[in-house]
């Protein structure tokens, strides 16, 4: 049913959340810009999580109040933040040595399409952009322990992001683990997508039909 | 004795000259050493090659400025978005870019103040940024080989210096300053303060005064800060 607009399963809030209730408690976490980020507004307080940031950050806390902004403190998508207890400063090299080393327990990406194989492809559009950039997300893929996207199921004009082979230009090959759209979780393993869980009210013909690979059960 | 203060950014600079390869530290506008940087669009050498993350947020100020001002032939750097004057220079085909990956850039600078030529990394592997890049296995995971960068200036920008060139930062202006600081024959820094007497407490000390040419201080430009939020 390729073609077709996708308007059921969650909303992008729900999406969010969604994840959220997947991530352990003491994992280092790293964010990316855009929907990934919305995801610490549903980390609930039982659970510890340190966010990572970029630029140099370990234990990002929440936006801070226009009266409590740090000129010197932002996050990686240059907005102003705040520090838990227990965060801690570095540089750049320390800063990726954590994500290229493996120290990073999940990183959290965006995506523009996804492979049955893992493949992701989230940083510039098969006719190249008309300015390249590339960020971290290279880095993120790679390096941390698991790679989870977050993203719709399928572009604006009802196409499948999910895919046997991706047509944009890589940024990782076998890299994700898990991902999370708005009509269920799908996990990466043995070369195929194996559904966790579907979104409420949602049965595997549905969400296949929006698929552009087999869903295994 | 050592005194590695300098009085104006006129005489912080001197030296740059055309065709130099330029580091400049910063995230986005934190730590970003724009009072060197104006300094030097004043200056005004020419085929600049600037190593940056970021290339800068505003035409009024910083890397963008100096681009403005037609000083820039190429730009390393790993995310150039954001930057208007970058944009329409590079869509005009009137300034080099090479993309790298964030960590990948930092690991090039930080060997290049390491004496290291080379390294691997798993990084852009099967992507269109190694394309004709060495590659390599090691224990059953693919690597790219990348090479170090070095330059011939770093400007930078500190929280604090003494007179030995010892360097702490504040808030997440880190970043890619004490790399740089490593990875240039000429390292410039900028800083809210330098403090007198004993100088810096040698515990707190982030980049150590041997990696420090020259420091000049400087008042903090808060409200280019706040206004660089707003915009990102």
């Amino acid at each position: 049913m390729t073609g077709t607009p996708t308007s059921i399963g969650l909303d992008t809030a729900g999406m969010a959340k969604r994840l959220a209730d997947d991530i352990h408690d003491a994992w280092y976490v790293n964010l990316g810009v855009g929907l990934p980020t919305e995801v610490a507004n549903y980390v609930t307080e039982e659970r510890e999580v340190v966010f990572h940031s970029e630029n140099g950050i370990l234990g990002m806390g929440p936006t801070p109040g226009d009266n409590e902004i740090d000129p010197w403190l932002v996050n990686a998508g240059k907005k102003p933040v705040t520090l838990r207890p227990g965060a801690s400063l570095f540089h750049h090299a320390d800063s990726f040595a954590m994500i290229r080393g493996g120290h990073i327990d999940l990183c959290v990406l965006g995506g523009y399409e996804v492979s049955q194989a893992g493949d992701l492809a989230n940083w510039t559009t098969p006719s190249g952009d008309l300015m390249p950039a590339v960020g971290g997300a290279m880095d993120l893929a790679v390096g941390a322990k698991r790679t989870w996207i977050l993203m719709r199921h399928t572009t604006k004009d009802g196409q499948p992001k999910l895919v046997e082979t991706c047509t944009y230009p890589l940024t990782a090959p076998a890299a994700v683990d898990r991902v999370y759209t708005e009509l269920g979780v799908f996990e990466i393993r043995d070369g195929g997508l194996h559904v966790v869980s579907l979104s409420e009210g949602l049965d595997l013909e549905t969400v296949q039909a929006r698929t552009g690979a087999t869903l295994h059960a | 004795m050592i005194d590695k203060r300098v009085a104006s950014l006129t005489e912080a600079l001197e030296g740059i000259g055309d065709g130099a390869t330029v580091m400049i530290g910063g995230f986005g506008a934190v730590g970003q050493p724009d009072a060197l940087v104006d300094a030097l669009a004043e200056i005004g050498p020419r085929d600049l090659t600037i190593i940056a993350n970021n290339a800068g947020w505003s035409a009024e100020t910083g890397i963008s400025h100096l681009m403005a001002r037609g000083l820039v032939r190429k730009m390393i750097c790993s995310f150039p978005k954001g930057s208007e004057v970058f944009k329409s220079l590079y869509t005009a085909g009137k300034i080099e870019l090479e993309i790298v990956p964030q960590g990948t850039l930092a690991e090039r600078i930080r060997c290049g103040g390491a004496g290291i030529p080379a390294f691997f990394t798993a990084t852009g592997y099967q992507t269109k940024l190694s394309e004709s890049k060495e590659t390599r296995e090691f224990d059953g995971r693919h690597y790219v080989m990348e090479r170090s960068l070095t330059a011939d200036v770093a400007l930078v920008e500190a929280w604090k210096a003494d007179r030995w060139g010892n360097l702490i930062y504040r808030g997440s202006s880190r970043n890619f300053n004490p790399i740089m600081s490593m990875a240039a024959q000429l390292t410039i820094a900028q800083a809210s303060e330098i403090v007198d007497g004993d100088g810096l407490e040698p515990n707190a000390v982030v980049t150590p005064g041997i990696f420090v040419n020259r420091v000049v201080q400087v008042e903090s430009r808060v409200d280019d800060l706040l206004r660089a939020q707003k915009a990102s």
